[in-house]
């Protein structure tokens, strides 16, 4: 029978179903980070029990450290008392982990492509909601929470029950100036924040299959954002040109048989879903949300809702509410909105190709003077040693842009890196909630190349009408 | 883990949707690495004027009456958003041992049970039916009996909510879901031994 790849991830880790109870699942890589940890290998040396695979599992500091010069010690003695609970967990228990100075430290979802850590097929987890990230390369990855976290360190295995299967199709090509991030922001507009919820979504059609690893990446990551448990992908050649001298590759097999076996993932031909949602790809515009929450979404050539226009009582509660905290007044149009900082970074765009993109659009240009800071802040050190040895730091910084050390900054700002009460600001980052990069912050989510345009502009700007300088 | 057999309490209202956890708990107290004492900055940037202290008396959860609550109730997608078992621990340590909405993120759902609380999922209606009862008595309080599968109104009247069986177990009897896998370790090395996992 023709199976997808969900199904063919699920059987290859099934370890055991108790009778009446929920199904054991092997998991194969377990990411840990300092904030959702500690808890965690504090209930393992009250029970006295050790990690079950500490050679599976890899650590690394992203969420609370600064992207300032970090030969500074950390001021809050909370944060600094967090990571180094991380890294003595760590020695403790023999995990690797990437502390804040090593050359392969990042965000905990740039790193483990980067590395070659996640691979397809795999089950991975980690104490963190956006490990979705991972579903790009087909493995099937989601967040866990703390206590998880100990029963998978304990045990190397999670309690699951078997999601239902969505198939999101994204038929045709996406017109040009709409990436990725404008993708997966239409699908959450169109399904919805709980859209998702009890399914594993896989992504397909030709927008898909012409996105670059990367870019599958962002889309993956914001999967959760629909309420979704995971996302995935299958593999294909990209996939596997992708992985090529990754560093973290299993050693006993050659790279032909590697990609083989890797490319057997794939969803079958013929496969089924329990569900299909489709979007044309031609009909999706640059997104910028309007609200607290990614599904108050709408093209940059729209406008925020008019109230009475929505159609239930929950609808209008929310959009009434989230239009008060954002200041923004109804039916206003999205280019009217002015905003004061501007954020590039994040486990959904802080790679690579998301620099190169918002380096195109600075290039030759100067950030408006009403817009106060604008920082980007690279996913990873090998993302900031591959953007500075392009020369992409000295365009930002040209155009009066900061650049900054890898880390999560101002997505979650848990660090200093944050928005004061009333503040504006353009995001490449995933969630838009209330408080989210600061109490009184207000976030709007776009693409890299929309976000480089806004802090250049001082405004929401269509990128399809940008003048790029050479 | 304490055992969830039935639950007495004032009852709570929080009339939002897509209550986030970075809502929940926001990110500064997020720093420390205990579990516990998470309590007192629950909702923190509703519950509190900007001054971090003062209650905030536009949060409705704030008024007296609902002191002492040890139910919330709620709407759709309830915990969405980021992992952070912080939520549930924070819900938890204010004295809210179980959540009434209509729909819950699934991960916030699952930390729910990890920590030995109940989340009860009920349709729209009768969750606005609840939301005006609530509003319109001095003092509202409800009866979540595990065991039965129903909440007991204060009317006398009773509402019927489903819960998956071996969750519905696990909180019964409080059990320890490491200790509970760890009954199946043997067949853990067999799937080990079958892949080559040393």
């Amino acid at each position: 029978m023709a199976k997808n790849i969900y199904q063919k991830i699920w059987e290859a880790h099934l370890v055991h179903t108790p009778t009446g109870q929920d199904a054991i699942l092997y998991i194969d890589r377990h990411y840990v980070h300092e904030v959702t940890s500690a808890q965690a290998f504090e209930g393992l040396r009250l029970a006295g029990r050790k990690v079950r695979h500490p050679e599976m599992t890899f650590a690394t500091m992203d969420h609370n450290i600064p992207t300032t010069d970090r030969s500074i010690p950390i001021s809050d003695p909370l944060s600094k008392a967090q990571i180094e609970a991380l890294k003595s967990n760590c020695a403790e228990f023999g995990i690797t982990c990437f502390d804040m100075n090593d050359p392969r430290n990042g965000v905990v979802h740039i790193i483990g492509p980067e590395l070659g850590l996640t691979l397809p097929g795999m089950t991975i987890v980690c104490g963190d909601s956006h490990t979705s990230t991972h579903g790009a390369l087909g493995a099937l990855a989601h967040g866990i929470g703390t206590s998880e976290v100990e029963h998978v360190l304990a045990t190397q295995t999670l309690l699951q029950k078997p999601s239902k299967t969505m198939e999101v199709r994204i038929n045709g090509p996406l017109p040009a100036g709409v990436t990725a991030k404008d993708l997966v922001l239409a699908v959450i507009g169109k399904i919805g924040t709980a859209g998702g919820t009890g399914y594993v979504i896989e992504y397909t059609g030709e927008a898909i299959r012409d996105l670059s690893m990367e870019g599958r990446m962002t889309v993956c990551n914001m999967t959760i954002e629909a309420g979704a448990r995971a996302g995935l992908i299958s593999p294909d050649a990209k996939t596997v040109e992708y992985l090529k001298d990754r560093p973290y590759l299993p050693k006993d097999k050659s790279f032909d048989e590697l990609a083989q076996g890797w490319l057997s993932w794939a969803s079958d031909a013929g496969c089924s879903y329990d569900t299909l949602v489709e979007l044309n790809g031609l009909d999706i515009e640059p997104q910028v949300t309007w609200g607290t929450s990614p599904g108050m979404v709408t093209a940059v050539s729209g406008r925020t809702p008019v109230i009475a226009e929505l159609a239930d009582a929950n609808a209008k509660l929310s959009a009434e509410k989230a239009l008060e905290y954002m200041g923004l007044a109804e039916g206003m149009p999205i280019t009217e909105i002015a905003i004061d900082k501007m954020f590039i970074g994040s486990c959904t765009n802080g790679r690579i190709e998301d620099l190169r993109a918002a380096a195109a659009v600075a290039k030759g240009y100067k950030k408006a003077d009403s817009v106060k800071l604008a920082m980007v802040v690279p996913g990873s050190y090998e993302v900031k040693k591959q953007a500075e040895a392009e020369g992409l730091d000295k365009v930002f910084t040209a155009a009066g842009f900061e650049w900054r050390e890898p880390g999560c900054s101002m997505c979650l700002a848990m660090n200093d890196d944050r928005l004061e009460p009333g503040e504006r600001c353009a995001a490449t980052s995933n969630r838009n909630f209330e408080g989210r990069q600061g109490k009184g912050g207000r976030t709007h989510l776009v693409s890299p190349a929309m976000a480089a345009a806004a802090a250049i502009a001082g405004t929401f700007v269509d990128i399809r009408a940008w003048a790029y300088k050479d | 883990m304490e055992p969830f057999k039935k639950l007495t309490g004032i009852v709570a209202p929080l009339e939002a949707l897509n209550v986030d956890t970075d809502q929940i708990i926001p990110k500064q107290f997020l720093k420390r690495i205990e579990r516990t004492g998470y309590g007192d900055v629950l909702f923190f940037d509703w519950r509190y004027l900007d001054d971090g202290k003062t209650p905030n008396p536009d949060f409705e959860m704030n008024a007296a009456r609902y002191a002492g609550a040890s139910i919330l109730l709620s709407k759709d997608n309830f915990g969405c958003g980021s992992s952070r078992e912080h939520a549930p621990w924070a819900i938890n340590d204010y004295g809210i041992r179980c959540i009434i909405a209509t729909s819950y993120a699934d991960i916030f759902y699952n930390n729910c049970f990890n920590n030995g609380m109940l989340p009860i999922t009920l349709a729209g209606d009768v969750v606005e039916q609840l939301f005006q009862e609530i509003r319109s008595a001095d003092s509202y309080e409800l009866t979540v009996d595990l065991e039965a599968l129903q909440i007991v109104k204060p009317c006398g009247g009773t509402i019927a909510f489903e819960l998956h069986p071996f969750l519905r177990e696990r909180l019964l009897n409080g059990w320890d879901q490491i200790g509970l896998t760890l009954l199946n370790e043997d067949k853990i090395s067999a799937y080990e031994k079958a892949n080559g996992i040393a």
